[in-house]
């Protein structure tokens, strides 16, 4: 059996209730197949980056499958059968982390935006600068002026 | 952080080095390529929402095919936008 790594993203009219009954379907799915479900990870009703469907926010579920690859593909199958799901990935990865994944992680450090400097290194130099504004933007400006600032410390 | 100071011109030192940075994948404490750490993704992606070429980040080449399929995944379950207009 091989590990998988699955998100779907379920509509944004059903309720939390019904995702996760949707999470346990497809569960259901892979364990007549002969396959185990490691973890269910509710990431929530979340924003999409685009519409799909006409949706604008969507009910995203991961799950972790130690699963035979007839399992994984019965359990697609299924989900392109119903409605409620807009889309899904499945990723073969080489194992399965136990932890939660980073998306649950942030969630509770929601508040705690503008720390974002320690990361990539030395790459403090705009840290006072870059709180409050647009993330993105600020770390454009950074990458286009990296060489002076890298000067400067020399 | 690993500091490499680069010379082009062999022989003729020039006024000021450009110190080259090291791949922020590889080394000690690196960050995990993940197509579902959004805010790692949004650090090499540029306001428009393009791939930043890796000789800006200077993320290694290995990693940087790793990180365009995180970014591509990402995309595909709208964590982060095609475009951004």
């Amino acid at each position: 059996m091989a590990f998988y790594e699955c998100v779907f993203i379920a509509r944004q009219d059903i309720s939390a209730t019904q995702a996760e009954a949707l999470a346990d379907q497809f569960s259901g799915v892979i364990e007549e197949n002969g396959g185990q479900v490691g973890k269910k990870e509710m990431w929530g009703l979340r924003n999409l980056a685009y519409r799909i469907k006409k949706n604008r926010k969507g009910h995203y579920i991961l799950l972790n499958l130690d699963a035979p690859p007839a399992a994984v593909h019965e359990m697609e199958r299924t989900m392109r059968l119903n409605e409620d799901v807009l889309r899904y990935l499945t990723v073969r990865v080489p194992e399965l982390e136990t932890e939660p994944s980073v998306v649950v992680q942030s969630r509770h450090s929601r508040d705690d935006r503008g720390d974002r400097g320690g990361r990539g290194g030395g790459r403090g130099g705009f840290r006072g600068e870059r709180d409050g504004r647009d993330s993105r933007s600020s770390r454009d400006r950074q990458d286009s002026s990296d060489s002076t600032d890298e000067e400067s410390e020399e | 952080m690993t500091v490499e100071v680069v010379s082009k011109s062999a022989g003729v030192r020039r006024p000021f080095f450009r110190r080259r940075k090291s791949c922020p994948f590889s080394g000690p404490n690196a960050i995990k390529i993940d197509y579902k750490d959004v805010r790692m993704l949004q650090r090499f992606i540029s306001e428009r929402g393009k791939m930043v070429p890796s000789r800006i980040t200077a993320v290694s080449t290995k990693k940087q095919r790793e990180l365009a399929k995180a970014i591509k995944r990402a995309r595909y379950l709208a964590l982060i936008p095609y475009l951004i207009q």
